[in-house]
């Protein structure tokens, strides 16, 4: 217990201090030197995370009090860390992928100038940082420190190359779109403490302040940190920020798509299971949201032909998944999926940008192809994490999707068909996306042709360690099915996610569900195989080009919301600011001015006149006294 | 005596004091007047005293003489104000032969 005390602030501090070296010694240090310390702090919060996770094995949790953070009235927020299953096994994907996306930045930014390198090492750092303090956050206060921290660190990262005016845009984009989830996330802290009086979990899922809440307030308050959720975990209606984040360095990417930033969303839910799982309101429309997002991002990633938009969009929909689960009430579904969904992203972003890299900067699918000779390694864990994300059997994706497609099954079947239809789609572009860029003849330049390679081993070995995982990662949560061994995950997790909805259906009933899945999914990659197995460049026609174009949502948001926008604010720019403002403004300045021009005239310098003044005054003063003022 | 009369005497001389200040353009019955105003004050900071000591009945050496020594101070202070006046008043009339106050006034225009 005070182990856990003593070690557990070490865990955030490490990456701290790594931001703090590698951001003020950007002028100093040599890259190699960068690069050891910007992955060595991750490393050793590795280390202590996995010590961690030994300490709240058997299910006990530990709250970390620090010292009094805000304390005014009867209102006591402390700076604590709670320490349990949930946030232990975030802390080691956290820590774990983001080591091995640490480890191959250093290659991957290699052609960046010392300071740069060091800047863009500092800022991941910090990253991390961030998503660390936001899982271990022992209240919802905390909480949000780490939840504005990552925001932070994605605007700076996405818009890393920031010569360029559309990255900065990008970047801007992502700031601005989570700025507006984050009211929803603060105004549900402040009902909450508003009602309650805390903000601290324990407390707050206490039954006494369970009490205090009423059934109105729980679903506001749900629905205020869905909200929050939705920005950070780019759901419909704040998700475009995710795909145009892919203006940052490919690493980035990975790290916000797999280790920190959009699940964020996804912890913040399964910490709060026990007022979600009181609002069956809100459940409803996170499932609902969750689904019509999966589905959306599904059908756009059908058409993209940049290789990081095709894999932003899949994880858009990978996300909306997880709501799903997070709605049907199965959280450590949607953990579980957090989890694999973490190796097998970070290995496909990380792959990306191996071919991005080999490719010498070219990101568009449409000329490629037959890279699956020149970079072989690239390749194979390409393919791993392909098949993983399709949901082929006994790979990670083919576990966790399963889990949250029975708990659809059982609860709701209208939702399952879609999900179905979903993971048809995930199949089908993904394995088009595959096809094009390592299969067929290679359609980029001479020149291209000339410079492919592979990686180095800087960016290979993690390639190769995420694809283990990615293949490994799904035997933590065995299907019921398999008897003794199955749901270790849930169990593990019972003591922090303690409202689990598990469905149970027949053994036999499971077994057709996960056939009928994987029969459909191969059905897909087959269709994906032929269509695209020889590919040309074709121009793309009605639904086509509508994918193509994302459904024109953009657009759609710039003219309903933009636009307006700038029309009012022209409106009070060139109208409201110059007639009435200016006016009201200029008016009080010219009234000063006319009213002393007037008070002037009664200085005149004739001492008789004043003291008449005087006497007047006094007389009325006295009338005041005697006849007012009684 | 009623205290009344005292007042309704010492009204009437203030007041004839303040429209004295106020309409005349002499320096010199300006000044008459403010002396006028203030004798009417110290008539009524006597006729207070000696009331309040008719009150409260104390009696000692020093009864009802305080309003007393506030009236010469009045004077003190009247007669220095005064012997300042004067000299304003004499060095204005040797530079424009006249005591009407309205007279520099037309340096202004």
């Amino acid at each position: 217990m005070q182990n856990v005390l003593q070690i557990a602030w070490l865990i955030p501090f490490f990456p701290l201090l790594g931001f703090l070296i590698t951001g003020l010694g950007r002028n100093k240090l040599s890259k190699g030197m960068t690069g050891i310390i910007g992955s060595g702090v991750i490393f050793i919060s590795l280390l202590l995370s996995v010590w961690v996770f030994m300490q709240v094995k058997g299910g006990n949790a530990h709250d970390a009090y620090y010292f009094d953070f805000i304390k005014a009235g009867s209102i006591n927020i402390p700076f604590e860390f709670r320490i349990d299953a949930l946030s232990s096994l975030f802390l080691l994907i956290i820590t774990g992928v983001g080591f091995l996306i640490h480890v191959y930045s250093t290659a991957y930014m290699h052609e960046e100038n010392s300071s740069h390198y060091a800047r863009y090492f500092s800022y991941l750092n910090l990253f991390v940082f961030s998503m660390l303090l936001l899982v271990m956050g022992g209240n919802y206060v905390v909480m949000f420190i780490g939840w504005e921290g990552v925001g932070l660190c994605s605007y700076l990262l996405i818009g890393y190359w920031f010569k360029n005016i559309n990255y900065t845009a990008a970047a801007n984009k992502a700031f601005i779109m989570n700025r507006i989830g984050d009211l929803g996330f603060l105004i549900a802290i402040f009902w909450l403490i508003s009602k309650t009086g805390t903000a601290s979990f324990t407390e707050v899922f206490s039954a006494k302040s369970l009490e205090a809440l009423s059934q109105t307030d729980i679903t506001v308050i749900t629905l205020l940190l869905f909200v929050g959720a939705t920005g950070k975990s780019a759901q419909i209606p704040l998700y475009t920020w995710l795909p145009d984040a892919m203006a940052g360095p490919t690493p980035v990417s990975a790290l916000i798509h797999a280790a920190t930033m959009v699940t964020a969303g996804i912890y913040m839910i399964a910490r709060s299971n026990i007022l979600y799982s009181m609002a069956p309101v809100t459940q409803n429309v996170v499932a609902y949201i969750g689904l019509a997002t999966a589905l959306l991002a599904a059908t756009i990633a059908l058409k993209q032909n940049d290789i990081k938009k095709v894999l932003a969009y899949s994880t858009v929909s990978q996300l909306g998944y997880m709501f799903i689960a997070l709605g049907m009430g199965a959280y450590s579904a949607a953990v579980f999926h957090v989890m694999t969904h973490a190796f097998f992203k970070a290995l496909l972003f990380l792959g990306a940008g191996s071919v991005i890299h080999a490719m010498s900067g070219e990101q568009d699918i449409r000329n490629m192809g037959g890279l699956s000779k020149k970079i072989k390694t690239t390749y194979f864990t390409f393919l791993v994490g392909t098949l993983a994300i399709a949901g082929f059997p006994f790979f990670s994706g083919f576990f966790s999707k399963d889990a949250i497609l029975l708990a659809t099954y059982g609860h709701n079947k209208t939702i399952y068909a879609f999900a179905l239809l979903g993971a048809m789609l995930t199949g089908f572009y993904m394995f088009r996306l595959l096809l094009l860029t390592f299969h067929g003849s290679f359609r980029g330049t001479e020149e291209q042709k000339h410079h492919l390679h592979e990686s180095p081993a800087a960016m290979t070995v993690p390639l190769i360690i995420l694809a283990i995982l990615s293949f490994a990662g799904g035997f933590i949560e065995l299907p019921a099915v398999f008897g003794e061994t199955a749901n270790r995950l849930t169990q593990f997790l019972f003591s922090a996610v303690p409202l689990n909805t598990v469905h149970h259906v027949s053994h036999s009933m499971e077994w057709a569900l996960m056939g009928l899945a994987t029969g459909l999914v191969l059905v897909a990659v087959l269709f994906a195989y032929f269509k695209y197995r020889k590919y040309s460049a074709t121009e793309e026609k009605g639904l086509g080009k509508v994918l193509e174009n994302k459904w024109y949502v953009d657009e759609l948001y710039d003219s309903i919301i933009v636009k307006p926008l700038n029309k009012l604010a022209d409106f009070f720019d060139k109208v409201f600011e110059s007639q009435v403002v200016d006016w009201i403004v200029n008016g009080a300045g010219k009234a000063v001015n006319y009213g002393s021009r007037q008070l002037r005239l009664l200085q005149s310098g004739h001492v008789g006149s004043y003291i008449l003044l005087m006497v007047i005054s006094m007389l009325l003063i006295f009338a005041w006294q005697f006849f007012i003022r009684k | 005596m009623p205290i009344n009369y005292y007042i309704f005497l010492s009204l009437a001389l203030f007041v004839i004091g303040i429209v004295g200040v106020l309409i005349r353009r002499n320096a010199i019955i300006i000044f008459m007047c403010i002396e006028l105003m203030l004798n009417a004050v110290n008539l009524l900071l006597v006729a207070f005293s000696k009331m309040h000591n008719a009150v409260s009945g104390a009696v000692d050496a020093t009864a009802g003489t305080e309003g007393q020594i506030f009236v010469f101070f009045i004077m003190v202070v009247a007669a220095a104000e005064v012997s300042v006046g004067l000299a304003i008043i004499v060095m204005m009339y040797r530079n424009v032969h006249s005591v009407d106050i309205g007279f520099l006034n037309r340096l202004k225009h």
